[in-house]
């Protein structure tokens, strides 16, 4: 496959991942505040996980619902927001149209053209709530599209590789909101209202059924247990990082367990130390700064990925491309 | 919906004879359109307009940043072509792409054609489109034109005229068989009882052709479209082939030469390229070799395509043929190589580097089109009627300065076909653009683009320039035609498959966009 084919089909899925977890993420904190009975809403924090943090305060004053769910959800400028994520996402697609399925292709150009009208019509938000589950179907349909009408051959596994790696990130950044709402309001710890986030937390990664199911009742350590280290339920980030690793192995030809470029290592070792890990090693060390390494070894395969397959090389000799085909 | 308001006017109707009675070849249509409820040819207008902005279908335009992308706007009243007729085109079109092939063969060998007299040296050696790096090249099988598009018109003296050659990358096919594949699902009954050539062969043609010219010794050819990229207007057609063909859409950057040969650079490493359908102007193809500030193309590519190691489809410098002014002789250069007559004609064409030509053409602009040798696109042109005084001096000017760069042609009056207008049909002028492939054999596909002026009273029917498109039905004179049509020797099979899954997924999506448009109208 071409390594400017494979790059596009990685990063169209990212994309998408990418919008439907920045609408779960802004419906969590619209659902929280639901039930809150601080006048002080907390939207400041939202921002803070997405990583933009900078260039939000370069363009606006405060950060409240308004201004948020602009940045987040319809900022042309944002590269992050739901509405440039998925132009990208089509962008890319456009230019594999020929390697993906025209159902793909149909679905995510509506996808891209509803938000887009949304945006326009200025009354996108009227009713939040229906909008970002909106986004989320529409992405679970491309999802689904992908896995039912495309070959589960390399372009597929890319997808995949893409796809999981953006919501391992992302399900750590929804942890990582719990973590910033506490600081706020510490006052609140183990308090019904506490028990509110939480579940609110697991609403956000349509968790919250499969996790009473396991744990019946709401516990922190549980909840972040589940969300981090679970190896079934697929937004945990365990399961994310061993289907990611799956698929790199899927193209590389690697056996797993072995390895030959840094990348293939590094995700073999991310996906070792979560299944070793417990949840009390993890908040010994303290959630927050646990998630932020993890990130950032995250981002390195990620790196790693482009390194591999992405990048331009020249062939050398005839010699040495010969060895490269096989 | 009622067909007797429809007004003929002075103009030649593809689907209405003088009498104002439909032809015959167009009568099953006439009589389905008779039937619909008002506003049902409306309704499924709009379900053809969505369904082309649902399936991104869609060129990009030049200069605009917002929404660079537009759907070509498409008429759903298609345009009618008798069999009898078409077969005579047909056989006009084979005649004229075998001539111009040897035409350009000979002038980047030993131009015996120049030496005999019978076109003259300077009209050559001073076109835009000769590349002097061909000069002594031999393409595989000798072919340098392989995919040809040619402009047609009909005249109000009932006359189809060549207007132009389009010998470089010509575009548009893809809006051929996605129109069908519209009109298929909009007018399923029409189809049955009209009994029209079908088009969807033209991607496995296509391959073949391309496949043909794979360099001596390679078994499985690997073929590859190159593209300019996302940002140029035809670059859904690229993809489009692309996908049809089952072969990689390939850009400048994916490709390095290395060793004599071309590859590709793919997440395993490098892997060959056989056979390259390049969408890309000689121009930019390789810097080595042609402009060196072109980002698009492959540096060191003309190496490997004059070793032999790769093809190339249009082969460069194919463009030498299209050059307007060549045009004019494409008569004598029919009769110098064939020894026949044209048998579809030119339109009668003034060559202002000819003196006599030349005055006549200064003296009449207000009657005459004025075209430079190498725009396309319909721009670079003047039509006398429709000028204004200023216009005309301007041209004359250039005209002077310039002679060898223009041609003038008399204002033809194009024929109309009805178009659907605010819901109602009035005549619009078309043109037609059948695509011709020549590899081992010479293919004309049956039908091609109709391109339709919207504007009232319009005569330019670029999509750049307000244009839109029509299907093209070309009859069958028998069943026997419809089946060795739709018959590829060897891949049947693979044909059939693919036609019925995409007409399938097409059934399932028009419905509902119908149901949407029916609602909201």
């Amino acid at each position: 496959m071409l390594s400017r084919v494979a790059d596009s089909i990685y990063w169209m899925s990212r994309y998408v991942e990418r919008a439907e977890n920045v609408a779960r993420i802004v419906d969590v904190n619209l659902n929280i505040l639901l039930d809150s009975t601080m006048a002080d809403q907390q939207w400041q924090p939202l921002v803070n996980i997405t990583g933009d943090h900078e260039d939000f305060a370069k363009r606006y004053q405060v950060a409240n619902q308004h201004t948020v769910l602009q940045f987040l959800t319809f900022d042309r400028d944002n590269p992050n927001s739901i509405l440039s994520c998925l132009r990208s996402a089509r962008e890319n697609a456009r230019s594999v149209r020929e390697i993906i399925s025209s159902e793909m292709w149909l679905q995510l150009n509506q996808f891209y053209l509803t938000v887009k009208a949304a945006a326009e019509s200025g009354r996108g938000l009227d009713s939040p709530h229906e909008f970002f589950t909106n986004v989320k179907l529409s992405s679970h349909l491309f999802t689904g599209l992908t896995d039912a009408t495309m070959t589960h051959g390399e372009g597929w596994h890319f997808s995949r590789l893409g796809r999981k790696l953006e919501r391992a990130d992302k399900t750590s950044r929804i942890l990582d909101v719990k973590y910033f709402i506490l600081l706020r309001s510490v006052a609140d710890v183990g308090t019904p209202f506490d028990d509110v986030q939480w579940a609110a937390v697991l609403r956000s990664s349509s968790a919250f059924e499969m996790y009473r199911k396991r744990h019946g009742r709401i516990a922190p350590k549980l909840i972040v247990e589940f969300l981090l280290l679970d190896s079934e339920f697929p937004r945990a980030i365990r399961y994310c990082l061993n289907a990611a690793r799956d698929s790199f192995h899927a193209i590389s030809g690697t056996p797993i367990g072995t390895y030959r470029k840094p990348a293939e290592k590094l995700l073999g070792q991310l996906c070792s130390d979560l299944a070793y890990a417990t949840i009390d090693d993890v908040m010994g060390e303290g959630l927050h700064e646990y998630l932020d390494t993890l990130q950032s070894k995250m981002n390195l395969v990620s790196l790693g990925i482009h390194e591999r397959f992405f990048a331009k090389r020249v062939p050398e000799t005839r010699h040495s491309s010969m060895e490269k085909m096989q | 919906m009622k067909l007797s308001n429809y007004e003929v006017g002075n103009f030649f109707d593809e689907m209405f004879g003088e009498d104002g009675r439909p032809r015959v070849a167009a009568r099953p249509l006439a009589k389905k359109i008779e039937s619909l409820p008002m506003g049902e040819l409306f309704n499924r207008q709009q379900a053809a307009d969505r369904a082309l902005v649902q399936a991104g279908i869609t060129f990009n335009v030049y200069g605009e940043s917002e929404g660079v992308e537009k759907t070509l706007p498409f008429d759903l009243v298609p345009r009618i072509v008798p069999s009898a007729e078409w077969d005579r085109i047909e056989r006009g079109l084979k005649q004229r792409i075998r001539a111009l092939n040897m035409f350009i063969d000979d002038l980047y060998h030993d131009q015996r054609i120049i030496k005999d007299g019978a076109v003259p040296d300077h009209i050559v050696s001073t076109s835009k489109g000769l590349r002097a790096p061909c000069i002594g090249l031999n393409p595989p099988r000798g072919i340098w034109c392989h995919i040809t598009g040619t402009d047609l018109v009909r005249h109000s003296d009932g006359e189809i005229y060549v207007l132009e050659d389009n010998l470089r990358c010509p575009s548009g096919v893809s809006y051929v068989l996605e129109n069908r594949r519209l009109m298929k699902s909009l007018f399923p009954e029409v189809f049955e009882a009209s009994r029209i050539r079908p088009v969807s062969n033209y991607p496995i043609r296509l391959r073949d052709m391309l496949e043909y010219l794979a360099p001596e010794g390679v078994t499985t050819p690997r073929v590859v479209v190159l593209t300019p990229g996302v940002f140029n207007s035809a670059y859904f057609e690229h993809s489009f082939l692309a996908q049809q063909m089952g072969v990689e859409l390939v850009e400048g950057g994916d490709l390095v030469v290395s060793d004599g040969y071309v590859w590709m650079n793919t997440t395993n490493g490098f892997e060959r390229v056989d056979v390259i359908y390049r969408r890309i102007d000689d121009d930019f193809l390789d810097p080595e070799t042609f402009r060196a500030d072109s980002m698009l193309g492959v540096p060191g590519l003309m190496k490997v395509y004059q070793a032999g190691n790769v093809a190339l489809a249009n082969a460069p410098g194919s463009g030498v043929a299209d050059d307007k002014v060549v045009y004019a002789y494409v008569p004598r250069i029919i009769k110098y190589y064939l020894g026949e007559d044209i048998i579809l004609p030119n339109v009668p064409t003034y060559i202002c580097a000819e003196p006599a030509d030349f005055k006549y053409v200064l003296e009449h602009l207000p009657e005459l089109v004025v075209k430079a040798a190498n725009e396309s696109g319909g721009y670079g042109m003047l039509i006398g009627p429709h000028s204004t005084a200023a216009q005309r001096e301007e041209f004359a000017r250039r005209i002077t300065a310039n002679p060898r760069n223009y041609i003038a042609q008399p204002t033809l009056s194009l024929s109309r076909v009805p178009t659907l207008v605010d819901g109602h049909l009035e005549g619009r002028h078309v043109d037609l653009r059948p695509y011709i492939l020549y590899g081992k054999d010479i293919f004309v596909l049956p039908g091609g683009l109709t391109r339709v002026a919207l504007k009232k009273g319009s005569l330019v029917v670029n999509s750049s320039q307000g244009g839109g498109t029509k299907d093209t039905w070309v009859l069958a004179d028998s069943p026997a035609t419809l089946a060795a049509d739709e018959m590829v020797p060897g891949a049947a099979q693979n044909q059939g498959q693919s036609q019925s899954q995409s007409q399938s997924q097409f059934q399932t999506e028009t419905p509902s966009a119908t149901q949407v448009a029916g609602a909201s109208a």
